[in-house]
């Protein structure tokens, strides 16, 4: 049974446990107000009346119709499940350590890096389509094929600056929170813990879920409005 | 819990390098904030140097410095990477890490009643991830065209235009926004890195590792200061933190965050249309930085609060309005980072906003200095050196504040914003004040951090000559601004109708290079004072708070057994105080008699 190891300057494990969550939460604090200044950045351009036509017209390139889903960004959308129910395997593996459930604590965090390792592949699909039609700014972007739409290029361009930075910075939350739930996985096989010790499990838990609601903001704000 | 029982051996790295122990930490930041207040020192000279005797051939350096083709004479653009230079490392690698690296460390825990910070190794974290910034800063030094020189606001364009093809590592902009801007923005990144993990640790630490009896309204004023400067760095440093980024993307990839529509255009180059808005930076750049101004006063006010109760000899007036005044002073910090864009054609009903919200600063700041004057007020003042720093503090704090009005009224901010009366206030609130507050504290806390006294005559000399000279240096800085005289010009009085304000810029010169040789002694007493000061008791100051009932310096673990608390920070001259004294020590329980020297245990 797992054992908890008490670090010298706490007093009691329940202490070292609100310090741990209470410390993760202010973490998420300050990670809120980062990705809230991109957002800042983003919705004032876009509210911008001279920006707003490259905006739109760039956004709609997003939904490019794949299977035949007309105007549904359809990876986009396919994306949002998978991390919802990676969101899901993640309650439910924080669970299986609260009360104990050895084998649902290691399948649920399998099931949450599966669920997210499809998410970053479907991702690094969508940015290799964007190089291909060249969209990437300042490495490959196809100004030419802009001509004669009516929009100015460099208004599309910016709209993905904004685009990879904040799939790109969410990709990289995903990275890291992959990286958590390997050594979490790991140490799960090796029966590190339970119901007396699940702290790192929570805090990851609270990480993945942070990652899954900044995604829950930035699909709709990049995806789906065309106005 | 008995910190013996933890004490184990450590190798000098684990100690003293690689130190997961809160006071190694602090000290840590103490010892570098030194090192680059130096620096800062320097550029600022540099400065005065141009303006006190404009364009003369520097001697002895400046054939080496410049070369000889400018004939030993100070390049402006040279003036500009100075004055930028010595605000970025005055503002990001002296004073914030000097209060909230430096007296954070090693007084919460310590004023909380705890053995260690929440998380040792984050702090560990924290500190070394400043070497980064330290190091890029001053490599970018050397860096072809010189470190940053766009103001330590970075505006764009001058800063953001990007490194055009076939110029090099140049910008068109100017000289030190190649490169030298490219690596300014990371060693910012660095710091923003370093002080996110530094708040996280702080707020968890208050919030969670209190002692028995140390409830929130126990706590210290230092403690208050310090939770709420974390809460505020740990809010606004994440938007400069992608301000910062923005702008290297401009400057790297070729983005245009903050270029405007038209693009810009520089002698015969042009950077091509824009897509961005040049305004965008100053808004997510003062939504940091307007609260950075509280982050980097704060924490000084606290350590104030307490200095004063402590020499005084009485409770500190208005305890829980002083609270939340700091309280209010950090909210109403975060709504007003308007007013340092007055100028920038915004709608006049949102500058009136913004103007209302800044004037409503002064009322709780106006709180804070009528209760350290009812603290003071009838007091049996002990002169100390501590105390004659904090009392300094709050008479130069009080004309800060009163020049800030001006800057707050955008009438009256309209005329004065690029002059030097906006550098003559913000010296007295940032060196005036904050740094009168470090010196205080460093007074006040050396006997615990190093367990020997510094020396009271060199320390009253030092305070002496600093007060005398930051005075004579930075209150004509006032009488110059309102005369006209601009910020950021390499030749300000080069004109008819400024000349005669040159005798001025000479005096004030003059005296700052005194002010600056005087900080050798604050140096000289720091260094010296480590082997040669008197063995500090554990209470040399007859202080209530829980600090003062550890040895001086304290082991690894901090308290010899756990502290019970029973009663505020602040019981001086009351009835609860020990036979025969006027203090009264928040936990009893770690009163250990006068008599035993701290070295004999």
């Amino acid at each position: 049974m797992a054992t908890v190891p008490l670090a010298h300057h706490f007093r009691t494990p329940a202490q070292q446990h609100h310090a741990a969550l209470l410390g993760m939460w202010m973490f998420l604090i300050t990670e809120v107000l980062l990705f809230g200044a991109v957002f800042l950045g983003y919705v004032v351009y876009r509210a911008n009346p001279a920006l707003h036509g490259g905006f739109v017209a760039a956004s709609e390139h997003l939904g490019q119709s794949v299977f035949g889903f007309e105007h549904v960004p359809f990876l986009g959308a396919f994306n949002t499940v998978i991390l919802l129910g990676s969101s899901f395997t993640m309650a439910l593996a924080v669970r299986a350590a609260q009360v104990g459930n050895q084998s649902s604590l290691v399948r649920n965090l399998g099931l949450t890096m599966i669920l997210g390792t499809i998410f970053l592949g479907i991702k690094a699909y969508e940015y290799h389509h964007d190089w291909d039609i060249g969209l990437i700014p300042g490495f490959k972007f196809d100004k030419a094929a802009w001509a004669g739409t009516g929009v100015d290029a460099r208004h599309v361009e910016l709209f993905f600056v904004f685009y990879f930075v904040l799939t790109g910075l969410h990709a990289i939350h995903m990275f890291i929170g992959m990286g958590l739930l390997g050594v979490l996985w790991v140490r799960s096989r090796m029966g590190r813990f339970g119901r007396e010790y699940y702290t790192p499990i929570e805090l990851a838990g609270l990480y993945w879920h942070f990652v899954d609601v900044v995604w829950i903001f930035l699909y709709p704000l990049l995806y789906l409005i065309r106005h | 819990m008995s910190a013996a029982s933890h004490t184990h051996e450590q190798s000098f790295v684990s100690k003293y390098v690689f130190s997961q122990d809160h006071k190694i930490i602090g000290i840590q930041f103490l010892f570098t904030s030194m090192i680059f207040l130096f620096l800062g020192g320097l550029l600022a000279l540099g400065v005065r140097t141009q303006l006190g005797w404009p364009d003369a051939e520097i001697p002895v350096i400046g054939k080496w410095l410049f070369g000889g083709s400018a004939g030993g004479k100070m390049p402006p653009d040279y003036y500009n990477m100075l004055f930028t230079m010595h605000a970025t490392v005055m503002i990001f690698f002296v004073i914030i890490p000097w209060l909230t690296g430096a007296f954070g460390n090693f007084t919460i825990p310590l004023m909380i009643g705890a053995p260690d910070m929440a998380f040792p190794v984050l702090n560990m974290l924290s500190y070394w991830f400043m070497w980064p910034a330290f190091i890029i800063m001053l490599v970018s030094f050397f860096c072809f065209g010189g470190a940053a020189s766009s103001g330590w606001t970075s505006y764009p364009t001058i800063s953001s235009l990007g490194l055009a093809p076939g110029n090099g590592t140049a910008s068109h902009a100017s000289q030190g926004s190649g490169m030298g801007q490219i690596l300014w923005l990371t060693s910012l990144t660095f710091v923003g890195i370093s002080s996110m993990m530094g708040s996280v640790n702080y707020v968890t630490t208050i919030i969670n590792m209190r002692a028995p009896g140390m409830t929130f309204f126990r706590m210290p004023m230092t403690v208050w200061a310090m939770f709420i400067t974390a809460i505020l760095q740990a809010m606004a440093l994440p938007v400069l933190t992608v301000a910062l980024i923005f702008q290297l993307l401009d400057k790297t990839i070729g983005t245009t965050f903050f270029l405007p529509p038209a693009g810009a255009t520089i002698g015969n180059w042009t950077s091509g249309p824009g897509g961005g808005q040049t305004i965008l930076w100053q808004h997510l750049f003062w939504f940091y930085s307007h609260p950075a101004v509280y982050i980097m006063i704060l924490p000084a006010m606290g350590m104030v609060s307490d200095i004063l109760a402590t020499f005084g000899r009485k409770p500190l007036f208005g305890y829980r309005p002083m609270v939340l005044a700091i309280a209010g002073i950090a909210g109403l910090g975060f709504i007003v980072w308007g007013h340092h864009m007055f100028q920038s054609g915004m709608d006049p009903r949102l500058g009136t906003g913004f103007m209302l919200a800044t004037i409503m600063i002064a009322l709780p700041s106006a709180v804070k200095v009528f209760n350290w004057l009812g603290t003071t007020w009838n007091a049996k003042i002990e002169f100390t050196t501590p105390m004659l720093n904090a009392l300094a503090f709050v008479g130069m704090f009080v004309i800060g504040g009163l020049s800030g009005i001006f800057m707050a009224a955008t009438p009256v901010d309209m005329y004065f914003h690029n002059t030097y009366f906006i550098v003559a206030h913000i010296h007295y609130v940032l060196f005036m004040s904050s740094i009168f507050g470090i010196f205080a504290g460093v007074y006040y806390w050396y006997p615990k951090m190093f367990g020997r006294m510094m020396n009271e005559t060199w320390g009253k000399i030092h305070f002496a000559i600093t007060f005398v000279s930051a005075n004579a240096a930075f209150y004509p800085m006032h009488l110059v601004g309102m005369a006209g005289q601009p910020r950021r010009y390499a030749m300000p009085v080069d004109a008819p109708s400024m000349e005669h304000l040159q005798g001025l810029n000479t005096w004030i010169s003059v005296w700052a290079i005194i002010m600056g040789f005087a900080q050798f002694i604050f140096v000289a007493n720091v260094f010296i004072s480590l082997f040669a000061g008197k063995k500090a008791t554990r209470n040399p100051w007859k202080a209530n708070t829980l600090e003062w009932g550890t040895p001086s310096p304290p082991g690894h673990g901090n308290f010899e057994k756990e502290p019970l608390v029973v009663r505020g920070p602040y019981e001086y001259s009351g009835p609860e105080s020990l036979p025969g004294e006027d203090y009264a020590p928040q936990a009893p329980n770690l009163d250990v008699p006068e008599a035993v020297p701290a070295h004999a245990h």
